[in-house]
């Protein structure tokens, strides 16, 4: 673990969530400190994309109280969570292939001068933004079709950090990519986390988990099933926190029995 | 025109020479590969030619398809009638090609869009007719028509643009409904007598005429229009040259500033001089050419342009990035409407009223052909308002040129259909090799 504020950036507390008759999730708790990453994990349906549109304002909370910085605050609509300073990458980027990558990264907030479109200083600062974190494209200047998936996604991480946030969501950020692009993106969270700011992994791959995650919050059946420090544990413990292999008959004999023998 | 991309090019070139270098990684300092997939252009005008293969290779055919094919026209036609590059028929060209412009002008904003406004030709008719309803017969001032008739356009095309944003009609079939609908209601407005005549004098009629010329037909005017516009791009690429070089940002080369203006400065000098060796530039096209700029600027520096590309780029990508999709959709066929309502004032000009055939046959058409010629996408996104006036040449050139040699309608629409079909199969290959090149 590398960080150091005590206080979280973002904090749920006891967070749940109905949909009609499914109770996706079940007093949810998280926290995420600046410069850290925490990796949420967890089974098809547990809630993760649930807990993520939450905190991104797409559904509002029903019970449980969401901490900005230690202060209760109100997440209801996604403009509420962008001007907190959540930036989220969704897993369809959603980027325009016609525009090129100057134009996306600016895209609905673009710099103007007198009025008019300021392509200069939004490239200067498109490239510094680039460059500090390390991300090589071609060119600025080309459409966003002539990019490889990796680089789509990097940009789209970019994209994320034009509006200066303190927490970066990302959904599967390399589910879609080979080896190579994969380490790039690892790569860029990484750089992320330097910059001190908040990460929120959503990630099926436990290798770019171990990989890059400082803690891991395991969902299961919309609640929380265990947070890791992920040196301290092993992949073998992560996944059975995933696929409730702990939690089955055996397991609740054996510590039936081993309360049984401490008594 | 393609400015944007210009620029890309010696951007690559730096960006090519800094990943010499990555400053993360000094291991990898030593190793000077250039990536090969990188756009560097090579130094001198060889870089030039390269680079143009590559574009062409890969389906970014830029104008290419309509200089080769205003060439093979001109040369098609001046060889069947020597009198088809006088002087005084490029100076007809040059006239009758602004009202159908104005129309493309609109689509292109629609053809952005990815969709498509089959109502302009209907909507310009209309147009026509109200402004002769209102000055003829009710005596209003014929500029309070000019724009209670344009606001109509407008109103007709935000009306079609909320049933295809709000209601989710194909757009489509919205404005075939109402390239039906809006003939019908022109029709009835003429009524029993046909056709209204208006007074040539009355000011916007008089303005669009044939007979109205630029600061009147004095020789000066063309080249102070010539002028002009090398001016202007001139101090526009020194001025973009200063500030990117200011803000330390890849920046045009002079020479390459200079080749482009001076191209520039040849053709349109050569145009006012062909076209002061007949009678002058005519009104019409000064006003076509004017709107040309100003939307061109509206498109390529503004926000709302910026919006009007990523909502054809990328729906969800738009909507994300806080961008109201519908009510892009419903000004964008707002100003479908409001430029073929305006195009229909240039049709009124050229024959002083309002007939029952105004905005129909091939109009529509023509209007279309031309935006895809010029090279407008019909799959959205990509595209230059600058392809309205590159289309309308060729356009205008075949129906010019068949007039000319006394062809027969039915062999005129035969010919317009090809070259409509022609068009839209180049955008078609050209966007398949472009996936293919991964451009697109």
């Amino acid at each position: 673990m590398v960080h150091v504020s005590a206080t979280p950036v973002l904090a749920l507390r006891g967070v749940s969530k109905r949909f009609g008759a499914v109770q996706a999730l079940t007093d949810v708790e998280l926290e995420v400190h600046a410069g850290e990453v925490v990796a949420l994990v967890g089974d098809n349906g547990a809630g993760k994309s649930t807990l993520v549109k939450t905190i991104a304002g797409v559904h509002p909370i029903d019970e449980g109280v969401i901490e900005w910085e230690g202060k209760p605050v109100s997440i209801n609509k996604p403009h509420d969570a962008q001007g907190l300073g959540v930036a989220t990458v969704y897993q369809d980027l959603a980027l325009c292939d016609n525009l090129d990558v100057v134009g996306n990264l600016y895209l609905g907030r673009e710099l103007l001068h007198r009025g008019v479109i300021d392509e200069v200083t939004m490239e200067k600062k498109a490239r510094e933004l680039l460059s500090t974190l390390s991300i090589r494209i071609p060119s600025v200047r080309i459409p966003i079709a002539s990019l490889s998936g990796g680089q789509r996604q990097v940009v789209a991480i970019a994209r994320a950090l034009i509006g200066e946030p303190k927490v970066v969501i990302l959904d599967e950020p390399t589910a879609a990519l080979g080896v190579e692009q994969t380490a790039q993106v690892l790569d860029l969270v990484e750089r992320l986390r330097e910059q001190n700011l908040a990460v929120i992994l959503i990630s099926h791959n436990m290798a770019d988990v171990k990989a890059v995650a400082d803690t891991v919050a395991v969902l299961r059946l919309g609640s929380n099933n265990g947070s890791f420090s992920v040196k301290d544990t092993s992949q073998e413990e992560i996944i059975s926190a995933i696929t409730g292999a702990t939690d089955n008959a055996v397991t609740r004999r054996a510590g039936r029995r081993s309360t049984e023998a401490g008594q | 025109m393609s400015d944007t991309s210009k620029v890309s090019k010696t951007d690559a070139e730096a960006d090519a020479q800094s990943t010499l270098a990555p400053a993360d990684d000094p291991t990898a300092a030593p190793v000077a590969t250039v990536d090969p997939r990188l756009l560097v252009r090579e130094e001198g005008f060889k870089g030039y030619w390269t680079e143009f293969t590559r574009k062409v290779k890969g389906g970014e055919l830029g104008s290419l398809p309509v200089v080769v094919g205003l060439i093979i026209i001109w040369t098609i036609f001046q060889l069947q009638n020597d009198r088809f590059l006088s002087a005084d028929n490029l100076s007809n060209i040059s006239y009758y090609m602004s009202a159908t412009g104005m129309l493309a002008i609109g689509l292109v904003f629609v053809l952005l869009l990815g969709e498509i406004d089959l109502s302009v030709g209907s909507v310009s008719g209309l147009g026509s007719t109200l402004f002769a309803v209102f000055v003829v017969s009710h005596g209003m001032n014929p500029w309070l028509s000019l724009v209670l008739a344009v606001l109509t356009g407008i109103g007709i095309g935000a009306l079609q643009g909320w049933f295809f944003a709000k209601i989710g009609v194909p757009a489509f079939v919205v404005t075939l409904a109402g390239f039906l609908g809006w003939n019908g209601l022109m029709l009835w407005l003429l009524g029993s007598s046909g056709t209204i005549n208006i007074p040539s004098d009355s000011g916007p009629v008089h303005l669009l005429g044939q007979s109205s010329f630029f600061v009147d037909q004095a020789i000066i005017g063309a080249y102070l229009l010539a002028g002009l516009g090398v001016v202007l791009m001139l101090v526009g690429n020194f001025s973009e040259q200063r500030r990117r070089k200011a803000a330390g940002v890849p920046f045009r080369p002079t020479s390459e500033i200079l080749v482009r203006v001076g191209a520039l400065a040849v053709a349109s000098f050569v145009a006012a001089a062909v076209l002061n060796n007949s009678a002058g530039v005519s009104n019409a096209l000064v006003i076509f050419l004017a709107a040309l700029v100003i939307v061109d600027f509206v498109l390529r520096r503004t926000t709302y342009g910026r919006k009007v590309f990523a909502v054809g780029g990328g729906i969800e990508a738009a909507r994300r990035a806080g961008i109201n999709v519908p009510l892009i959709r419903i000004t964008v066929f707002a100003i479908s409407g409001g430029f073929a309502a305006l195009g229909g004032m240039f049709f009124a000009g050229q024959t002083a009223s309002a007939t029952l055939s105004a905005g129909g046959g091939n109009t529509l058409m023509l209007a279309i052909a031309a935006a895809v010629i010029g090279g407008t996408s019909l799959f959205g996104g990509r595209g230059s308002v600058w392809s309205a006036l590159l289309g309308m040449l060729v356009i205008q050139s075949i129906q010019t040129g068949l007039d000319l040699l006394n062809m027969n309608t039915s062999i005129q629409y035969m010919i317009t259909g090809a070259v409509l079909l022609g068009a839209v199969v180049i955008d078609s290959v050209s966007r398949r090799s472009q996936k293919a090149a991964g451009r697109a």
